[in-house]
């Protein structure tokens, strides 16, 4: 029955069926929709078209190379091209930066808009892809990774300071790295567990956080002296030389809670960051500098010198 | 009278001994990996493959202590498909969780990574998900369908029960190895296709005799000629199992561990990768699934298929042009360039035959529009291929170099990947079983039409949230990245693009939340469906006889 001549025609549509039938399904015999079949050789035609102008049809087995077409594209050359044209039109900047950070500082470059906003904006681009995954977006810093807008240095704010902590980074690779180590008192068992919460009384004492405590003016001071006033400085203040923290500055790098500060007595913090010479250019660290410099907390060189002297700089600079 | 009633048994015939072989030698390496393992991951996996192999061997015990598998051949083998229906409504609810859960972590990543529980990191989830819904609700739809429509359409029984079967528990059984791989850290890094040497071999196993099930019933069946559903399925199965074994060409690096090395290397093995992945689209999500409505659409609104000719004219040239158009995931990368025109060309000569299934399921409605009006099974079906049209559209459009310089790498590419796993690949397989469960457990119809209205409004609603937020988020990235300011510096960097997403990211999971919230709508309907309430229903199913129909 189903191989007869005898035309099946649906009813609805009046369209001839193929005669089979699956499971109670029919096939209509509707020609392809012409418009269907246009685009799709138009498809076709532009495929090819296109083939003619590109790079398109690989060489035979044993031979090289394939037609590069009427057009002789080739990406690769055009990304070298475009990252050639963008260092050409950078260069001059970058070198006019570098002239000027070595021969005036940043009062050079401030002093010249053009090159001011140069800097700035090749900094902000260094900075967010390089610096912002630690010191956050706009440099508000986190817990253990220090904010780079307020005036508190640990290794110097100057212009020249900051260039040279980017460049060979701290506690890096770098064999002239800033470096220093604080003990990890409770971990390597220097002090016991009484003692450290003694010397965390003491110097939540002297930052004001506390009222005194017997156990930190007495234990606390006595270890205090002995083991923290090195670096930290007798009147806590901190120390640039290595990097050690003004305590009393009401900033605190890894926090200020009791919990936190006895744990960084504990385990002594060992904060690293890259020595970015490694991986940037000389004219992106200046910008970078300047950039973080500029942030809001850089400092002119005779008040960073008498932060170094006598860590009171008072005066005219610190009003 | 009782001998009459009595099931036929297949006996301990050559399938049940190479079963109980294979199961006796995956038991012996399992005790061995679980012993001597290469690794931690591996000797702790080892003991639950083994586990798989040893319920395989009570299995067998138990079936051909009986006297065999059931078979009648006068009758369509409905068991393997029930269960097949089932699998995929559990792993359907399953996957799309854990895209919820997924997208959840991307919207609030500090809030959801958890240091103590590697195992529900965002890296081990996500392949959890894509391989969840692609390979364990896909599978389990194609798997299932397929067994249905191949018989019906043959007239006549599976050509081997006890293969089916194997067919149907071994891909289980690779689920869980793979799922359970993921989330014990074990991949070898290739996309959809993470799953390690020993789930592969087994894969490529239960795939042969996956193929030889349906050649072999496609051999013997009772009509001349062979329907254009099968054809679709046969090239899915063909074409995965080449796809499969090629791309995971592989190197253990121990018989006991469970890591590998791929015989491709470099910008070789990306090709090889990105073969495979861009026609894990065309011959798994699009072909197989192609299958299913050129089958169940016709069925349902019970009209001739449109053109006999666009069906054949558009698979032929579907099956041809797909494969060659996967480079189109390299442009600009290290992939020749003469290779990357040949995967656009390619892609945008794929537009028209894609769109000859599209119009093959819209014309089939000819005559039956008024269906798309009262019946909430139509409508999904139809709008299913509506987001078919849709995203083979956008397909070709995002592989033009020119625009896949914006697109790459943004989230247009999972919005564009979504609309069409959501829209098309999730409605045809959820009309195909609203369809098929009340023929399967000869039910009048599914428990009730508005819970399945209420699914196709919510998950509706959830993939337009879905895909509109990610074609936003996507353009906008890539906007950003290639922003530069008037001095050549970048406009704006990586974090800050990450940050600008986050709205995005919430709504793309309100949308996935409202996707789910339907799955699970379903779920409920089903089973209420086979426990058999559907007194009250208005839901209407043909019924569908599980008697072979002798010739006319």
């Amino acid at each position: 029955m189903a191989e007869t001549d005898k035309k099946d025609i649906d009813a609805h549509t009046g369209v001839e069926t193929t005669g089979h039938e699956w499971d109670g399904i029919k096939e209509l015999n509707n020609p392809l929709p012409r418009w269907w079949l246009w685009v799709f050789y138009a498809s076709i035609v532009w495929s090819v078209i296109y083939m003619i102008f590109m790079p398109a049809i690989p060489a035979l087995p044993g031979m090289q190379g394939y037609t590069p077409g009427l057009r002789d594209h080739t990406e690769r050359e055009n990304v070298h091209n475009a990252l050639a044209d963008l260092q050409t039109a950078r260069e001059p900047q970058f070198e006019r930066l570098q002239q000027a950070a070595a021969e005036g500082g940043i009062e050079a470059i401030e002093a010249d808009p053009e090159l001011l906003r140069f800097a700035l904006a090749a900094g902000d681009s260094a900075f967010g892809d390089n610096c912002a995954t630690c010191h956050g977006e706009g440099g508000q810093g986190a817990i253990g990774y220090p904010n780079l807008n307020d005036d508190i240095w640990l290794w110097g704010g100057t212009f020249d300071e900051i260039r040279h902590t980017l460049e060979v980074g701290i506690r890096s690779d770098h064999p002239e790295a800033r470096y220093s180590q604080m003990p990890a008192y409770g971990a390597d068992g220097l002090l016991e567990r009484q003692e450290i919460n003694a010397v965390a009384d003491h110097v939540m004492t002297l930052a004001g956080l506390i009222e005194p405590t017997e156990a930190g003016e007495t234990t606390g001071a006595e270890i205090y002296e002995f083991q923290c006033a090195a670096c930290h400085g007798v009147d806590a203040t901190g120390d640039r030389m290595v990097g050690a923290p003004n305590l009393v500055d009401n900033y605190w790098l890894y926090g200020s809670e009791r919990e936190q500060i006895v744990n960084s007595i504990w385990r002594g913090p060992f904060g690293v960051m890259p020595n970015w010479g490694e991986r940037l250019n000389d004219p992106t660290i200046t910008a970078l500098a300047a950039y973080v410099y500029l942030l809001g907390g850089g400092e002119p060189d005779e008040f960073a010198e008498a932060a170094l002297l006598d860590r009171d700089p008072g005066g005219e600079a610190g009003q | 009278m009782s001998a009459l009633a009595q099931p036929k048994r297949s006996g301990f015939d050559t399938s049940a001994m190479a079963m109980t072989a294979v199961c006796l030698l995956g038991l012996v390496w399992s005790i061995l990996a679980a012993a001597n393992g290469a690794d931690a991951a591996m000797r702790t996996q080892s003991w639950l493959i083994g586990a798989g192999f040893l319920f395989g061997l009570l299995a067998i015990v138990g079936i051909y202590g009986e006297g065999g598998v059931k078979t009648e051949p006068t009758e369509y083998n409905e068991s393997v498909v029930k269960a097949g229906a089932i699998a995929s409504m559990f792993w359907g609810v399953v996957g799309i969780l854990v895209g919820v859960v997924i997208a959840a972590q991307l919207a609030f990543p500090a809030l959801l990574s958890w240091d103590a529980f590697p195992q529900l990191n965002f890296g081990r989830l996500r392949p959890l998900h894509t391989s969840g819904v692609i390979f364990a609700f896909g599978g389990n739809v194609l798997i299932a369908t397929s067994f249905y429509v191949v018989q019906r359409t043959c007239r006549t029984r599976i050509a081997s029960d006890a293969g089916a079967w194997f067919v149907f528990w071994g891909y289980q059984f690779f689920i869980v190895i793979a799922a359970t791989g993921y989330l014990l850290g074990i991949t070898q890094s290739k996309e959809y296709a993470e799953p390690e040497w020993y789930a592969d071999i087994w894969l490529t196993l239960v795939w042969v005799v996956y193929l030889l099930v349906f050649l072999v019933t496609l051999a013997k069946r009772k009509e001349p000629h062979i329907y254009v559903a099968n054809w679709f399925y046969l090239a899915f199965i063909v074409t995965i199992a080449m796809l499969h074994v090629i791309n995971n060409l592989a190197m253990p690096a121990s018989l006991l561990g469970s890591r590998s090395y791929s015989a491709f290397a470099g910008v070789q093995d990306a090709l090889t990768q990105w073969w495979y992945g861009h026609n894990a689209v065309g011959f798994f999500l699009t072909a197989g699934f192609l299958a299913i409505m050129y089958y169940f659409i016709p069925k349902r609104v019970d009209r001739p298929v449109y053109s006999y000719r666009l069906s054949i004219i558009h698979f032929w040239s579907l099956i041809f042009i797909y494969i060659w158009a996967g480079p189109h995931h390299l442009h600009y990368t290290a992939l020749p360039e003469w290779a990357q025109t040949l995967g656009m060309t390619f892609s945008i000569m794929l537009w028209m035959p894609s769109w000859g299934g599209m119009i093959n399921g819209l014309m089939t409605l000819s005559g039956a529009w008024d269906r798309l009006r009262t019946d909430p099974v139509v409508r999904m079906l139809v709008i299913s291929v509506a987001f078919y049209g849709m995203s083979t559209f956008e397909g070709p459009v995002m592989s033009i170099r020119a625009v896949n310089s914006l697109s790459h790498y943004t989230d247009w590419t999972i919005g564009h990947v979504h609309s069409g796993a959501l829209g098309w690949v999730g409605f045809i397989s959820f009309g195909a079983l609203y369809c098929m469960i009340p023929w399967l457990w000869k039910r009048k119809g599914m428990y009730s039409r508005a819970l399945i209205e209420w699914h196709f409004w919510v998950a509706t609603l959830g993939i337009l949230l879905y895909i509109t937020s990610m074609w936003v988020s996507g353009i906008m990235q890539g906007l950003m990245w290639r922003a530069y300011n008037s001095l050549g510096f970048l406009e704006y960097s990586f974090v800050e693009t990450v940050e600008a997403m986050q709205p995005y990211y919430i709504i793309r999971m309100l949308g996935g939340v409202l996707y789910l919230a339907g799955a699970l709508l379903m779920a409920w309907n089903v089973y209420k469906t086979i426990k058999g309430d559907v007194r009250h229903t208005e839901d209407v199913a043909q019924p569908q006889s599980h008697k072979i129909q002798p010739a006319e």
